[in-house]
Protein backbone atom coordinates (compact mmCIF):
# COMPACT_ATOMS: atom_id res chain seq x y z
CA UNK A 1 0.00 0.00 0.00
CA UNK A 2 1.35 3.49 -1.20
CA UNK A 3 2.37 5.68 1.67
CA UNK A 4 -0.81 7.50 2.48
CA UNK A 5 -0.68 10.07 4.88
CA UNK A 6 -4.87 10.66 5.52
CA UNK A 7 -6.55 11.34 8.63
CA UNK A 8 -9.33 8.64 8.28
CA UNK A 9 -12.20 11.16 9.76
CA UNK A 10 -15.52 11.30 8.15
CA UNK A 11 -14.92 14.84 7.17
CA UNK A 12 -12.25 13.92 5.39
CA UNK A 13 -13.56 11.63 3.52
CA UNK A 14 -16.14 14.14 2.42
CA UNK A 15 -13.46 16.28 1.05
CA UNK A 16 -11.52 13.85 -0.79
CA UNK A 17 -14.87 12.65 -2.48
CA UNK A 18 -15.52 16.30 -3.20
CA UNK A 19 -12.14 16.66 -4.95
CA UNK A 20 -12.21 13.28 -6.65
CA UNK A 21 -15.31 14.57 -8.29
CA UNK A 22 -13.82 17.87 -9.03
CA UNK A 23 -10.63 16.12 -10.24
CA UNK A 24 -12.74 13.91 -13.00
CA UNK A 25 -14.58 16.81 -14.34
CA UNK A 26 -11.63 18.81 -14.82
CA UNK A 27 -10.07 16.00 -16.38
CA UNK A 28 -13.11 15.93 -18.85
CA UNK A 29 -12.72 19.23 -18.97
CA UNK A 30 -8.78 19.50 -20.13
CA UNK A 31 -8.75 16.34 -22.20
CA UNK A 32 -11.52 17.97 -24.02
CA UNK A 33 -9.25 20.93 -24.60
CA UNK A 34 -5.91 19.50 -25.48
CA UNK A 35 -8.33 17.36 -28.12
CA UNK A 36 -9.64 20.75 -29.77
CA UNK A 37 -6.07 22.19 -29.13
CA UNK A 38 -4.58 19.36 -30.86
CA UNK A 39 -6.92 19.28 -33.63
CA UNK A 40 -5.70 23.38 -34.53
CA UNK A 41 -2.70 22.65 -34.52
CA UNK A 42 -2.57 20.42 -37.05
CA UNK A 43 -4.44 22.78 -39.62
CA UNK A 44 -1.61 25.36 -38.60
CA UNK A 45 1.09 23.10 -38.75
CA UNK A 46 0.17 22.13 -41.82
CA UNK A 47 -0.49 25.88 -42.83
CA UNK A 48 2.75 26.73 -41.70
CA UNK A 49 4.94 24.05 -43.34
CA UNK A 50 3.50 25.13 -46.78
CA UNK A 51 4.17 28.73 -45.87
CA UNK A 52 7.52 28.38 -45.17
CA UNK A 53 8.31 26.08 -48.22
CA UNK A 54 6.90 29.19 -50.48
CA UNK A 55 8.41 31.70 -48.48
CA UNK A 56 12.12 29.86 -48.23
CA UNK A 57 11.75 29.31 -52.13
CA UNK A 58 10.78 33.65 -52.74
CA UNK A 59 13.20 34.51 -50.46
CA UNK A 60 16.01 32.39 -52.13
CA UNK A 61 14.80 34.15 -55.62
CA UNK A 62 15.43 37.30 -54.19
CA UNK A 63 18.62 36.31 -52.89
CA UNK A 64 19.59 35.27 -56.36
CA UNK A 65 18.41 38.37 -57.78
CA UNK A 66 20.56 40.16 -55.14
CA UNK A 67 23.69 38.40 -55.91
CA UNK A 68 23.50 39.53 -59.60
CA UNK A 69 22.44 43.27 -58.95
CA UNK A 70 25.49 43.29 -56.61
CA UNK A 71 28.21 41.74 -59.12
CA UNK A 72 26.60 44.02 -61.67
CA UNK A 73 27.17 47.53 -59.37
CA UNK A 74 29.55 48.24 -56.60
CA UNK A 75 28.79 47.48 -53.19
CA UNK A 76 28.68 50.85 -52.15
CA UNK A 77 26.50 51.71 -54.66
CA UNK A 78 24.48 49.23 -53.96
CA UNK A 79 24.25 50.25 -50.47
CA UNK A 80 23.66 53.88 -51.35
CA UNK A 81 20.88 52.78 -53.47
CA UNK A 82 19.26 51.21 -50.35
CA UNK A 83 20.50 53.24 -47.47
CA UNK A 84 17.12 55.68 -47.32
CA UNK A 85 13.99 53.95 -47.98
CA UNK A 86 10.93 55.63 -48.98
CA UNK A 87 8.99 53.03 -48.11
CA UNK A 88 8.17 52.29 -43.82
CA UNK A 89 5.98 49.92 -43.03
CA UNK A 90 4.34 50.17 -39.65
CA UNK A 91 2.60 46.82 -37.75
CA UNK A 92 -0.47 46.75 -35.76
CA UNK A 93 -0.85 43.53 -33.50
CA UNK A 94 -3.96 42.30 -32.11
CA UNK A 95 -4.82 39.05 -30.43
CA UNK A 96 -6.82 36.41 -31.31
CA UNK A 97 -7.93 33.31 -28.82
CA UNK A 98 -7.36 29.76 -29.87
CA UNK A 99 -8.61 28.46 -26.77
CA UNK A 100 -7.24 30.41 -24.05
CA UNK A 101 -3.89 30.65 -26.04
CA UNK A 102 -3.72 34.40 -27.17
CA UNK A 103 -2.24 34.19 -30.85
CA UNK A 104 -1.35 37.45 -32.31
CA UNK A 105 -2.34 38.59 -35.64
CA UNK A 106 -0.50 41.05 -37.58
CA UNK A 107 -1.70 44.10 -39.70
CA UNK A 108 1.10 46.02 -41.54
CA UNK A 109 0.40 49.54 -42.92
CA UNK A 110 2.68 50.54 -45.46
CA UNK A 111 3.10 54.38 -45.25
CA UNK A 112 2.71 54.75 -48.88
CA UNK A 113 0.55 52.85 -51.46
CA UNK A 114 2.23 53.30 -54.47
CA UNK A 115 3.76 50.09 -55.64
CA UNK A 116 6.58 51.98 -57.23
CA UNK A 117 7.59 53.70 -54.04
CA UNK A 118 9.89 50.39 -53.02
CA UNK A 119 12.19 51.92 -54.93
CA UNK A 120 14.12 54.11 -52.90
CA UNK A 121 16.94 55.41 -55.73
CA UNK A 122 16.88 56.74 -58.78
CA UNK A 123 17.35 54.21 -61.54
CA UNK A 124 19.92 55.90 -63.55
CA UNK A 125 22.83 54.71 -61.49
CA UNK A 126 21.39 51.22 -60.94
CA UNK A 127 21.09 48.12 -62.48
CA UNK A 128 17.60 46.51 -63.54
CA UNK A 129 18.61 43.30 -61.42
CA UNK A 130 18.01 45.27 -58.36
CA UNK A 131 14.68 46.48 -59.16
CA UNK A 132 13.82 42.53 -60.40
CA UNK A 133 15.41 41.61 -56.65
CA UNK A 134 13.51 44.33 -54.82
CA UNK A 135 10.35 43.41 -56.39
CA UNK A 136 10.71 39.73 -55.71
CA UNK A 137 11.40 40.74 -51.86
CA UNK A 138 8.46 43.00 -51.67
CA UNK A 139 6.71 39.80 -53.42
CA UNK A 140 7.55 37.73 -51.07
CA UNK A 141 6.85 39.93 -47.65
CA UNK A 142 3.58 39.42 -47.28
CA UNK A 143 3.69 35.37 -47.38
CA UNK A 144 6.75 36.48 -44.71
CA UNK A 145 4.36 37.88 -42.12
CA UNK A 146 1.80 35.55 -42.91
CA UNK A 147 4.39 32.87 -41.85
CA UNK A 148 5.33 34.98 -39.07
CA UNK A 149 2.01 34.65 -37.50
CA UNK A 150 1.48 31.21 -38.30
CA UNK A 151 4.81 29.81 -36.86
CA UNK A 152 4.21 31.96 -33.75
CA UNK A 153 0.62 30.83 -33.32
CA UNK A 154 2.05 27.08 -33.69
CA UNK A 155 4.89 27.56 -31.46
CA UNK A 156 2.32 29.10 -28.48
CA UNK A 157 0.34 26.21 -29.59
CA UNK A 158 2.33 23.85 -29.45
CA UNK A 159 3.22 24.94 -25.87
CA UNK A 160 0.11 25.10 -24.84
CA UNK A 161 -0.63 21.40 -25.93
CA UNK A 162 2.26 20.32 -23.93
CA UNK A 163 0.68 21.78 -21.06
CA UNK A 164 -2.23 20.75 -20.87
CA UNK A 165 -1.27 16.91 -21.90
CA UNK A 166 1.16 16.77 -18.77
CA UNK A 167 -1.67 18.17 -16.64
CA UNK A 168 -4.35 15.52 -18.27
CA UNK A 169 -1.89 12.96 -17.76
CA UNK A 170 -0.47 13.76 -14.08
CA UNK A 171 -4.79 13.84 -13.01
CA UNK A 172 -5.26 10.84 -14.68
CA UNK A 173 -2.54 8.40 -13.46
CA UNK A 174 -1.26 10.33 -10.78
CA UNK A 175 -3.90 12.47 -8.87
CA UNK A 176 -7.39 10.78 -9.25
CA UNK A 177 -6.15 7.12 -8.75
CA UNK A 178 -4.20 8.45 -5.53
CA UNK A 179 -7.77 9.89 -4.51
CA UNK A 180 -9.59 7.00 -5.04
CA UNK A 181 -6.69 5.00 -2.78
CA UNK A 182 -7.06 7.21 -0.09
CA UNK A 183 -10.55 7.22 -0.44
CA UNK A 184 -10.82 3.20 -0.45
CA UNK A 185 -8.41 3.53 2.65
CA UNK A 186 -10.32 5.63 4.63
CA UNK A 187 -13.87 4.37 3.97
CA UNK A 188 -12.34 0.81 4.95
CA UNK A 189 -11.13 2.61 8.12
CA UNK A 190 -14.15 3.64 9.17
CA UNK A 191 -15.69 0.44 8.44
CA UNK A 192 -13.42 -1.32 10.61
CA UNK A 193 -14.18 1.42 13.83
CA UNK A 194 -17.83 0.78 13.28
CA UNK A 195 -17.12 -3.10 13.53
CA UNK A 196 -14.73 -2.82 16.17
CA UNK A 197 -17.09 -0.72 18.08
CA UNK A 198 -20.19 -3.39 17.68
CA UNK A 199 -17.87 -5.95 19.00
CA UNK A 200 -17.30 -3.89 21.69
CA UNK A 201 -20.60 -3.31 22.67
CA UNK A 202 -21.90 -7.02 22.66
CA UNK A 203 -18.97 -7.96 25.12
CA UNK A 204 -19.73 -5.48 27.38
CA UNK A 205 -23.46 -6.49 27.14
CA UNK A 206 -22.23 -10.07 27.51
CA UNK A 207 -20.31 -9.21 30.42
CA UNK A 208 -23.16 -7.44 32.08
CA UNK A 209 -25.38 -10.18 31.61
CA UNK A 210 -22.53 -12.72 33.05
CA UNK A 211 -22.58 -10.81 36.28
CA UNK A 212 -26.60 -10.74 36.56
CA UNK A 213 -26.76 -14.49 36.04
CA UNK A 214 -23.96 -14.90 38.75
CA UNK A 215 -25.74 -12.60 41.47
CA UNK A 216 -28.73 -14.55 41.01
CA UNK A 217 -27.52 -17.36 41.47
CA UNK A 218 -25.57 -16.42 44.75
CA UNK A 219 -29.12 -15.15 45.84
CA UNK A 220 -30.57 -18.68 45.04
CA UNK A 221 -27.81 -20.26 47.14
CA UNK A 222 -28.14 -18.00 49.98
CA UNK A 223 -32.11 -18.34 50.27
CA UNK A 224 -32.28 -22.18 49.88
CA UNK A 225 -29.82 -22.40 52.79
CA UNK A 226 -31.30 -19.90 54.94
CA UNK A 227 -34.79 -22.55 54.92
CA UNK A 228 -31.88 -25.42 56.06
CA UNK A 229 -32.17 -26.92 52.23
CA UNK A 230 -28.95 -27.72 50.56
CA UNK A 231 -28.58 -27.67 47.12
CA UNK A 232 -26.58 -30.94 45.56
CA UNK A 233 -25.17 -29.15 42.52
CA UNK A 234 -25.84 -24.98 42.37
CA UNK A 235 -25.07 -24.48 38.90
CA UNK A 236 -28.01 -26.25 37.68
CA UNK A 237 -30.14 -24.02 39.45
CA UNK B 1 -2.97 49.82 -30.19
CA UNK B 2 0.44 50.43 -30.12
CA UNK B 3 2.58 50.28 -33.12
CA UNK B 4 5.02 47.59 -33.28
CA UNK B 5 8.58 47.28 -35.95
CA UNK B 6 9.68 44.86 -37.69
CA UNK B 7 13.17 43.95 -37.61
CA UNK B 8 15.54 42.20 -39.88
CA UNK B 9 18.55 40.40 -38.24
CA UNK B 10 21.53 38.85 -39.84
CA UNK B 11 24.09 39.50 -42.03
CA UNK B 12 24.70 42.19 -44.70
CA UNK B 13 24.51 41.09 -47.99
CA UNK B 14 21.66 38.90 -46.67
CA UNK B 15 19.20 42.09 -45.48
CA UNK B 16 20.32 44.61 -47.19
CA UNK B 17 17.22 44.18 -49.55
CA UNK B 18 14.93 44.72 -47.05
CA UNK B 19 15.39 47.91 -46.13
CA UNK B 20 14.05 49.12 -49.17
CA UNK B 21 10.96 47.42 -48.15
CA UNK B 22 10.94 49.81 -45.30
CA UNK B 23 11.88 47.18 -42.52
CA UNK B 24 14.22 48.19 -39.48
CA UNK B 25 17.59 46.09 -40.65
CA UNK B 26 19.90 45.59 -38.57
CA UNK B 27 23.43 43.72 -39.95
CA UNK B 28 25.26 41.90 -37.73
CA UNK B 29 28.79 40.82 -38.26
CA UNK B 30 29.25 37.78 -36.44
CA UNK B 31 26.83 35.76 -34.30
CA UNK B 32 28.46 37.33 -30.87
CA UNK B 33 26.74 40.79 -32.20
CA UNK B 34 23.42 39.62 -33.57
CA UNK B 35 22.96 37.74 -30.41
CA UNK B 36 23.40 41.25 -28.58
CA UNK B 37 21.13 43.02 -31.14
CA UNK B 38 18.50 40.48 -30.71
CA UNK B 39 18.02 40.77 -27.09
CA UNK B 40 18.89 44.77 -27.35
CA UNK B 41 15.13 44.11 -30.13
CA UNK B 42 13.52 42.19 -28.06
CA UNK B 43 13.18 44.73 -25.23
CA UNK B 44 12.16 47.36 -27.72
CA UNK B 45 8.83 46.80 -29.52
CA UNK B 46 9.51 44.88 -32.35
CA UNK B 47 6.57 42.00 -32.68
CA UNK B 48 8.58 41.07 -35.84
CA UNK B 49 11.97 39.62 -35.82
CA UNK B 50 13.72 37.98 -39.13
CA UNK B 51 16.53 36.29 -38.24
CA UNK B 52 18.99 34.39 -41.02
CA UNK B 53 19.33 30.54 -40.64
CA UNK B 54 23.08 31.39 -40.40
CA UNK B 55 23.14 33.31 -37.68
CA UNK B 56 20.03 31.42 -35.79
CA UNK B 57 22.41 28.17 -35.74
CA UNK B 58 24.76 29.48 -33.08
CA UNK B 59 22.15 31.34 -31.48
CA UNK B 60 19.71 27.96 -30.12
CA UNK B 61 19.18 29.28 -26.29
CA UNK B 62 18.49 32.71 -27.48
CA UNK B 63 15.70 31.71 -29.60
CA UNK B 64 14.25 29.29 -26.93
CA UNK B 65 14.35 31.83 -24.69
CA UNK B 66 11.43 34.18 -26.85
CA UNK B 67 9.66 31.02 -28.26
CA UNK B 68 7.12 30.96 -25.61
CA UNK B 69 6.34 34.52 -24.96
CA UNK B 70 3.99 36.61 -27.45
CA UNK B 71 6.55 39.31 -28.75
CA UNK B 72 8.65 38.89 -30.24
CA UNK B 73 7.90 36.33 -33.02
CA UNK B 74 11.63 35.51 -33.85
CA UNK B 75 11.27 33.87 -37.45
CA UNK B 76 14.04 32.11 -39.04
CA UNK B 77 14.53 33.25 -42.62
CA UNK B 78 17.47 31.36 -45.18
CA UNK B 79 20.41 33.51 -45.56
CA UNK B 80 22.25 34.32 -48.83
CA UNK B 81 23.87 31.25 -48.51
CA UNK B 82 20.62 29.31 -48.92
CA UNK B 83 18.12 27.36 -46.54
CA UNK B 84 20.16 25.29 -43.90
CA UNK B 85 16.32 23.82 -42.79
CA UNK B 86 16.69 24.91 -39.16
CA UNK B 87 13.17 26.82 -39.77
CA UNK B 88 11.48 23.37 -41.30
CA UNK B 89 12.99 21.97 -38.35
CA UNK B 90 11.53 24.19 -36.16
CA UNK B 91 8.26 23.09 -37.69
CA UNK B 92 8.95 19.52 -36.87
CA UNK B 93 10.09 20.06 -33.30
CA UNK B 94 6.98 21.98 -32.35
CA UNK B 95 5.04 19.04 -33.97
CA UNK B 96 6.86 16.68 -31.75
CA UNK B 97 6.19 19.16 -28.61
CA UNK B 98 2.66 18.77 -28.87
CA UNK B 99 1.82 15.19 -30.42
CA UNK B 100 4.88 13.35 -28.99
CA UNK B 101 5.83 12.20 -32.56
CA UNK B 102 6.66 13.33 -35.82
CA UNK B 103 3.58 12.50 -37.52
CA UNK B 104 3.65 14.76 -40.52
Amino acid sequence: MPAINVNPTRQELTRLKGRLKTSIRGHKLLKDKRDELMKQFMDVVRENRALRKKVEEGLMRAHGSFTVASALMSSEMLEQSLLYPKQAVELDMTFQNIMSVNVPIYHFRTKSDDAGEIYPYGFAATSGELDGAVDALSGVFQDMLKLAEIEKTSQLLAEEIEKTRRRVNALEYVKIPQMQEAIKYISMKLDENERANTIRLMKVKDMLLKEAIEGKREADVRAVEAFGGHLENPESV
Amino acid sequence: MANYKIAVLGDKDSVLGFKALGLSVFPAENVEEARRTLHELAKENYAVIYLTEQYAAGMGPEIARYKDELTPAIILIPGKDGSLGIGMANVKRAVERAVGADIL
